[in-house]
């Protein structure tokens, strides 16, 4: 079908195409015709002695103008140019993309096959699959997670042992395929004071300095005022909602007074973006392996 | 018959041909792409820009993010697999100008809608250093003090009136009545970072997943 909206435009660039090169071409003849006086000059003199003369082009130099010509209507036969015309190649933009990717996938494919029918974490022991893991994450993850792994504020480090939704390779294929929302909803309505006892009671569960009267305070809203919901009663998180662990040193947001004082009262939100549709269940199952490998040795 | 001579000593007659010569060119290179459907005809699930990406499209035109950021994905592998499917018209329809840029100091971000969260987004443009140490772009934490209602988002209906007139031309779906009268609501106390990241967030989301 053509794309144009009437065949009218079709037959518009056709013809302009055609006659262009067909003018050219009738140049290129007459000009060849032209007869010249050697020796005579166009009657002008610049810096005293320089003149121009009237000589005709270099014989290669017209040549190069024949060649465009021929260049050009073989270049129209061949690729698509005139109007619908498609060309004796049936070449497209799109169709090159799609042989070039195919040739590539035809190339890795044995690779992402043999990993597939690997478990995850044969997959993380594997060097080779290692190398193409990194490669993978310094593509698509390193943005958040650090070119170390390491995360920033609010995005966690994958390099340590702690896990807000389970370490396990079908979680973490899981958080990889699908995302993962974590909410922590705003407690403004809570007040400042009691917000200050939190934050100290949160603080005192890792071992941090406390104001101890306060804490005690904070441990008495943290079960009244819900947070046992998400966090549990020993504060040791629940995976199954992405809530932390706040009884271990790993922060997310960091573990100043401040920041858990901002944490409890705004709330946090953020987004592990899905993956699976974009890259697909082989680069998916990699991933995974390589963020496995990456937590090994860490207690 | 018109000799080189006197073309070359008339500048009316110079400027006058070569314009001609332009003109030819444009009617063959420029004026077919009014009339082909790829160019004319929005890409399933391309939308135009609600009231609240209009106004931060206008906040990326200012900062100049066209400067180090395409929004041009070409149809090689090697960008492919980055950055998603390649850009192709039919996505460009809503944008007045297009935003292709011609230079990339920083990634093509033609498919960056969904890609990060908007967390990210406002940590990044606040401080991209913070989230991404090995980066050169500016901070952009300034957006955050200004209210887009105040700049950007001030004459919002006028914005997308101007819009609505353009598609309307081509006849492509557009605003009705009610978005536009809307449209400040919708901008509501929103920030120039808000409506920034609202524009990233709806980014090249028609080809995202499309392999």
């Amino acid at each position: 079908m053509s794309d144009f909206v009437s065949d009218f435009w079709n037959l518009y660039v056709v013809v302009i195409v055609l006659a262009s090169i067909l003018a050219c071409a009738v140049l290129l003849i007459v000009q060849g015709k032209a007869t010249f006086t050697p020796g005579k000059t166009m009657g002008h003199v610049w810096d005293e002695t320089l003149e121009e003369y009237n000589n005709p082009m270099p014989k290669w130099w017209s040549w190069m103008f024949v060649i465009t010509v021929i260049f050009a209507l073989v270049y129209l036969a061949l690729y698509p140019g005139l109007g619908n015309y498609k060309g004796m190649l049936g070449w497209t933009s799109g169709g090159q993309h799609k042989a070039e990717v195919e040739k590539m996938d035809a190339t890795v494919k044995p690779l992402f096959d043999k990993f597939m029918a690997m478990d995850v974490k044969a997959v993380a022991g594997d060097k080779q699959a290692m190398e193409m893991g990194k490669r993978l994450f310094l593509t698509y993850c390193m943005q958040c997670h650090g070119a170390d792994a390491r995360g920033a504020k609010g995005f966690p480090n994958l390099t340590d042992a702690d896990w807000q939704y389970g370490g396990e390779p079908e979680q973490i294929k899981e958080t990889i395929s699908n995302g993962r929302m974590g909410v922590m909803p705003p407690h403004e309505q809570l007040g400042a004071d009691s917000i200050k006892d939190l934050a100290n009671y949160v603080r005192s569960l890792s071992g941090l300095p406390n104001d101890s009267v306060r804490a005690a305070k904070g441990k008495e809203t943290f079960a009244s005022a819900g947070c046992v919901g998400c966090h549990g009663m020993d504060a040791h998180g629940m995976q199954a909602v992405g809530a932390p662990n706040l009884t271990d040193k790993i922060w997310l947001y960091g573990s100043s007074e401040a920041t858990i004082t901002e944490t409890i009262t705004k709330g946090r939100q953020n987004q592990m973006p899905a993956w699976k549709e974009f890259l697909g269940e082989a680069k998916v199952h990699l991933l995974s392996a390589y963020v496995i490998s990456l937590s090994q040795g860490a207690k | 018959m018109l000799k080189h001579e006197q073309i070359e000593k008339s500048v009316t007659l110079l400027i006058i041909l070569t314009l001609l010569v332009v003109i030819w060119g444009g009617l063959l290179e420029i004026v077919p792409l009014f009339f082909q459907k790829s160019t004319t005809t929005p890409v399933e699930g391309t939308k135009p820009y609600d009231a609240v990406r209009l106004a931060g499209r206008d906040v990326y035109l200012r900062e100049g993010c066209y400067n180090c950021h395409s929004q041009m994905i070409r149809p090689f592998r090697a960008e492919t697999e980055r950055y998603g499917h390649y850009s192709v018209a039919g996505e460009y329809v809503y944008d007045h100008p297009f935003q292709w840029g011609s230079k990339r100091t920083g990634p093509d971000i033609h498919r960056v809608g969904g890609r990060y969260s908007d967390e990210w987004q406002r940590a990044h443009l606040i401080n991209p250093r913070d989230v991404v140490p090995e980066s050169n772009m500016p901070a952009f934490a300034f957006l955050a003090n200004t209210k887009a209602k105040d700049s950007v988002g001030a004459d919002i209906e006028k914005k997308m009136q101007v819009m609505r007139t353009y598609a309307n031309v081509r006849g492509i779906p557009t605003y009705s009545d009610e978005e536009i009268k809307g449209a400040k609501a919708a901008i509501g106390d929103k920030t120039e970072l808000d409506v920034l990241i609202a524009y990233l967030q709806g980014l090249g989301t028609a080809l995202k997943n499309v392999k």
